[in-house]
């Protein structure tokens, strides 16, 4: 029999982290700072609304767009919210998450042998999904000195005549960094001058400690040339509900919702109901989450500047990047004993590109005892070590 | 009051036992600002006391816990404040509120039986002047008390990693 896996997918790497996963699940008594969602539950009247739909007969398709209704409170949200402006009608999609957002949209606008940029480190999707739309990802690192945040000297480098897109993540997934207006402005002059699209998923808006989320969209002239994806999955606690969105300039709207009639036809009713009554219902739950994600964020990395695993205050998301350099383990080797030795899970920084490499992504969204039980743990690991 | 006494008192509330160092960190404060606060609120009556919130079934002492509410007559001049204050001194009255609707006082009693609620009910609080009526209520189960809840939860399957 010939080999029927094509070439693309065979061309995409595995997951970084498979190995740690199928070592974790064979043992017990883990303490997983390894997952990027909320311990909470949905909130409880989310939950409610989309039970009492189901009850109702909501069990349909929606239009390939979402629920209107949902797409309008969502407008008006981001409109007060962030001073966004989206019709509702033409410039708007519901996905089923963020991943299916960032899918088609790169889709919508990447052709074969296009170079797209991707300030790194960041989600592990956002180049395989390049690769997979025939287009070439081109890393932008961007440095702990930079507080993790894109220099557009750094960006500039990487520009050439073939750069089609650039792919940003603020709050950043993993390393919490947050971009101000003021370093917007200079990556949107570059994105401007250089006739890029620019694809800002902006998921950790909501966990935003210091100051409010700028969204890239409402930065000099860059409107009419991002697309902005957002979700409900890390706000709203929500990932399991798979709702997501996609707000962009008609034409390249149009394009993705070709793409998204085709592949998904529309998001789950179930999540797009809980979704809506999220926005309309859910400020206070969602407010209540954030404080504590601060709270815990504060006291997690406090401790693990404590014991020794350098750390930057993150501003936003809920991942402490800390930096295992001075140990003497590489990221992948303190996260595979660590792993073994004290039953915590944590990801090493390599696995989100470029930048990554002797950082460990820890996710504090998980209990406050579970937060100390985990620090006791590190700090037995690397009084190990010396 | 300020946000940051907001943020000490719902810390606190959640978890009394935190240490005023932990706090500090939390709230983004010195902990000698941490410990002043507290110590304001204190002596303002806005944190009364710390206590632990317990499963008393589960602890297996046997106590039987009655909601009693009463029908009362309010006195001149001083309405139900007067009435309340002698309820409230029974040590088996755990807690008294001025409630609306049909009844007026709402209270929690605490007994080791059942008998033992009712003949507190019927030989000190029916009786005393005011009191027109009274309906007792024994509670069977609880499932959440303090803003905690009490019933197991099933453990949800969470994933070890995700990226």
């Amino acid at each position: 029999m010939r080999d029927f896996i094509s070439q693309r997918a065979r061309e995409i790497p595995p997951s970084g982290i498979r190995k740690f996963f199928d070592l974790a699940l064979t043992m017990d008594e883990v303490i997983s700072l390894g997952v990027g969602e909320p311990d909470f539950p949905t909130p409880w009247n989310l939950c409610e609304a989309s039970i009492y739909s189901i009850e109702q007969g909501g069990t349909s398709y929606t239009s390939n767009r979402g629920l209107q209704s949902l797409r309008e409170a969502l407008s008006r949200y981001l409109h007060d919210h962030y001073h966004l402006s989206y019709d509702p009608d033409d410039e708007m999609i519901i996905t089923t998450g963020v991943s299916e957002g960032l899918d088609i949209a790169i889709r919508a606008v990447v052709d074969p042998g296009d170079e797209v940029l991707v300030a790194e480190p960041c989600y592990v999707s956002y180049s395989p999904c390049v690769s997979l739309a025939g287009g070439i990802p081109v890393p932008v690192r961007c440095m702990e000195k930079d507080h993790f945040c894109l220099n557009p000297d750094r960006l500039m480098e990487k520009v050439t005549p073939k750069s089609k897109a650039l792919i940003i993540n603020f709050p950043n997934n993993p390393t919490g960094a947050v971009m101000r207006t003021e370093d917007l402005r200079a990556i949107a002059d570059i994105v401007c001058d250089h006739d890029l699209i620019l694809i800002s998923d902006e998921v950790y808006a909501e966990l935003t400690y210091e100051g409010k989320h700028v969204s890239s969209a409402t930065v000099g002239d860059l409107a009419a040339r991002t697309v902005t994806l957002n979700g409900f999955s890390k706000a709203y606690a929500m990932t399991g509900w798979r709702i997501g969105y996609l707000c962009a300039p008609k034409e390249i709207c149009d394009a993705a919702l070709k793409i998204h009639q085709y592949v998904m036809l529309c998001a789950p009713v179930m999540g797009q109901v809980a979704a809506l009554a999220g926005i309309r219902r859910g400020e206070e739950e969602k407010d209540r989450m954030v404080r504590e994600y601060r709270v815990r964020r504060n006291l997690f990395v406090e401790s693990l500047n404590r014991i020794g695993l350098s750390c930057h205050l993150p501003e936003g998301a809920f991942y402490a990047f800390p930096s295992v350099e001075k140990l003497g383990l590489s990221d992948n080797e303190f996260a595979e004993r660590l792993l073994k030795e004290e039953h915590v899970a944590a990801v090493p920084g390599n696995v989100f590109g470029s930048g990554g490499e002797g950082h460990l992504r820890c996710a504090y969204a998980v209990s406050r005892k579970d937060l100390n039980e985990a620090v006791r743990r590190m700090e037995q690991f690397i009084s190990r070590l010396s | 009051m300020d946000d940051k006494d907001l943020l000490l008192l719902q810390l606190l509330e959640e978890n009394s036992r935190l240490t005023t160092r932990d706090m500090a960190v939390m709230a983004e404060m010195s902990p000698e600002e941490t410990q002043a606060r507290i110590a304001a609120m204190e002596a303002a009556g806005v944190i009364r006391s710390y206590s632990a919130v317990i499963d008393w079934e589960r602890a297996g002492n046997g106590e039987v816990s009655a909601i009693i509410e009463l029908k009362v007559n309010p006195e001149r001049d001083y309405g139900y404040d007067r009435i309340a204050e002698r309820i409230a001194r029974f040590r088996q009255v755990r807690s008294l509120r001025l409630i609306t609707g049909t009844y007026d006082l709402q209270l929690t009693v605490t007994g080791k039986n059942m008998q033992e609620v009712a003949r507190f009910v019927s030989e000190y609080i029916a009786p005393m002047d005011r009191i027109r009526e009274t309906a007792t209520h024994i509670i069977m189960k609880i499932y959440k008390e303090n803003g905690r809840t009490f019933c197991e939860k099933e453990g949800t399957e969470r994933i070890p990693y995700s990226l």
